[in-house]
């Protein structure tokens, strides 16, 4: 199973690795990618890690309100939104994608949203194209 | 400018059938502005397309381009290296563009990836309304600055009609009463005598009605002389 | 006289003049028509024969017109500009005065989105006072919209509709001093039910002098149900339903007769204001209340 992971420098890595630190378990399938801000993140990014064989997708940002650098976990919600229906469109499911708002010290959460992106990448069929890597 | 939407995903698809080597061409004018087909655009497209070929083991390879405007020959010629290790090219520009590189390459099959649509304005970021009616013989200066062919939906002369009601039209959809706006604009402007008076049944000659429209510019045709220097 | 019809008359002599809806059938039969025909005689001056209401395709008003002729009524013609341009409409009007048609009501037409054939193009060549101004002249120089000049001019008896109750209200009178310009012989309003509304526009019409170039027939339609009236409050564009009358209609034990009763009060109530030069009665789907409306409202023509 391979599933990746968009994290924002101030939040969503921040709390990965706070997760570490109080080694709280989360699964080894995780690859993290991280960006400055979530607002960097395109739908051709989300599009081409399933293209690269990942099974399940998660974007995760500051907060709703506290994004760092203003508004880019908004642009990134809109981003996955389209992402989803594109999925949808192409038969993979859109719920193989998801957003998630998490705070830097929000450890715990982080655990959640990557046992949630197991859950269902474990429900739904694999991916097709993860045979190939 | 010219407002227009990608066609769905599965309609392109479908399109596609039995090609392989595809060019998506996209442009910077208009169709980027409406965030329909500019580079970005394209770039997304071509993510999904190339992610249902793998899906289905189609063996599709999907190229990009985009052009400052697909409507002008300058600018289309450039794509002629890609044009030729293409099976078709897939254009998200407007309905001109599409046309402009199908005649410069006949032998290429083009396909139009984007629904065009009409001519308008973003009045917020992401909301693009119907502006101009593109009637030829324009009339913004009697109706305050508000095209009345198609900002309202019967293009009444006279109008509002009975059914404009809370300054909406009768077609719901929140669509404003384009006579109600009219009314206003005129009112705010001191120049209700404008709607005070009947105009008369509109000349459409100018307008779709009149055939396929052809406008020159006199000063910009090129000489006999000039056309052969060309070449 | 303009046309010499019926309407025409009764209005030149100053008699509350009584005009009534029929909807034609979505049928190639007229059967139906000529029924309601029967039923309806003698109970109003003329009849109006809607033109594909709704945008949905029904037996045409001219060829409902004839039915109706056949039967001894005088026929209304209605049409509208959203499905024929200006050559058609002044044709089929050159037919329908050969035919022995005498008044015709010139309407926008309710958008085709509103029907069973959303998809179909739509022509809007010209608007209602357009077509006023392109049938006048016709009738009053014998002339087409481009000069040519009619073998015979028809006879026609102009009308239009006026709607009080739709926005912007101040404009709606200076509307209808257009629609008097371009060539209203009669107008008929949408279905009233807010009389306070009504009587401030008669007023405004009134201070211009309107009343007296036009004949003003004020519409009424009655309520079926409380389930009809808040239809009508929410739904149908340009119509204004006061709280109380759907309060009346909701603590009704028998509504349809409340209804009645309501329709027959309020005509009493135009026929108070002055200006008002009779009443056109519309009930869909419920034509045969019609003559009932008007024994009880003391309006029967004959």
């Amino acid at each position: 199973m391979r599933i990746i992971g968009y994290v924002c420098a101030h939040a969503g890595y921040a709390a990965a690795d706070l997760a570490g630190e109080q080694r709280l378990h989360y699964s080894a399938d995780v690859t993290l990618i991280q960006v400055p801000c979530l607002g960097r993140v395109d739908v051709t990014h989300l599009l081409r890690a399933f293209r690269e064989g990942a099974d399940a997708v998660f974007v995760a940002g500051c907060l709703e309100g506290n994004c760092h650098h203003h508004y880019g976990n908004f642009e990134a919600k809109k981003k996955v939104a389209q992402g989803k229906r594109i999925l949808n469109d192409l038969g993979l499911g859109s719920e193989r994608l998801e957003m998630f708002n998490v705070a830097s010290n929000q450890a715990w959460l982080f655990k959640e949203v990557v046992d949630e992106m197991t859950a269902r990448a474990t429900r739904l069929a694999p991916n097709p194209l993860g045979a190939r890597n | 400018m010219i407002v227009g939407e990608q066609k769905p995903l599965n309609e392109i698809v479908a399109m596609l059938d039995g090609h392989h080597r595809i060019l998506i061409s996209g442009c910077r004018s208009c169709v980027a502005i409406c965030l329909a087909g500019g580079e970005k655009e394209v770039g997304v497209l071509a993510e999904s397309l190339r992610l249902h070929s793998a899906l289905k083991g189609k063996g599709w390879e999907v190229r990009e381009n985009t052009v400052e405007r697909q409507c002008e020959k300058e600018w289309v010629r450039e794509l002629s290296p890609l044009v030729k290790e293409t099976d078709v090219v897939l254009s998200i520009a407007c309905g001109v563009g599409a046309q402009t590189i199908q005649s410069l390459y006949p032998d290429t099959r083009v396909l139009p990836g984007l629904n065009t649509s009409n001519m308008g304005a973003p009045d917020e970021p992401g909301v693009f309304k119907e502006k101009c009616g593109g009637c030829g013989d324009c009339v913004l200066h009697l109706t305050g600055g508000i095209c009345p062919i198609v900002r309202c939906a019967k293009s009444l002369l006279n109008g509002p009609c009975g059914g404009s009601q809370n300054g909406k039209c009768e077609i719901g959809n929140d669509t404003p009463c384009a006579w109600e706006e009219i009314y206003q604009s005129l009112k705010r402007l001191g120049r209700l005598d404008l709607i005070e008076r009947n105009i008369p049944p509109k000349n459409w000659i100018p307008s779709r009605s009149g055939g396929p429209r052809r406008i020159i510019r006199p000063e910009a045709v090129l000489t006999k002389e000039q056309k052969e220097a060309k070449e | 006289m303009r046309a010499g019809s019926a309407l025409e008359k009764a209005l030149a002599k100053g008699r509350f003049a009584v005009t009534a809806e029929i909807g034609p059938p979505m049928s190639a039969s007229a059967d139906g028509i000529r029924e309601r025909a029967r039923m309806m005689k003698g109970y109003a001056d003329a009849y109006n024969l809607t033109d594909n209401q709704t945008a949905m395709s029904r037996m045409s008003s001219i060829a409902c017109a004839v039915v109706l002729m056949h039967e001894g009524l005088e026929p209304v013609v209605q049409m509208t500009c959203r499905d024929r341009n200006r050559i058609a409409m002044q044709s089929d009007i050159l037919g329908a005065s050969a035919l022995g048609v005498r008044n015709v009501l010139c309407l926008s037409g309710d958008h085709q989105s509103f029907g069973n054939q959303k998809e179909a193009k739509n022509v809007y060549d010209i608007d209602s006072i357009q077509l006023l101004m392109v049938l006048h002249k016709m009738r009053d120089q014998g002339r087409l919209w481009n000069d040519d000049e009619l073998e015979v001019a028809p006879k026609l008896f102009l009308g239009a509709a006026a709607n009080p109750f739709a926005d912007p209200f101040e404009f709606r009178v200076t509307r209808l001093a257009k629609k008097i310009e371009a060539g209203a012989d009669f107008i008929q309003t949408q279905g009233i039910y807010d009389l306070e509304r009504f009587e401030r526009f008669m007023t405004m019409v009134r201070e211009r002098g309107l009343h007296e170039r036009v004949s003003i027939l004020a519409g009424v339609l009655p309520l079926k149900s409380h389930k009809v009236a808040l239809y009508m409050k929410n739904k149908v564009s340009g119509m204004s339903v006061p709280d109380e009358v759907i309060e009346r209609m909701r603590k009704a034990s028998d509504p349809k007769a409340e209804g009645i009763r309501m329709c027959v009060e309020t005509i009493e109530r135009l026929r108070e204001i002055e200006g008002v030069r009779g009443v056109h009665i519309m009930a869909p789907m419920w034509e045969e209340k019609v003559p009932e409306i008007v024994e009880r409202a003391g309006l029967r023509v004959d």
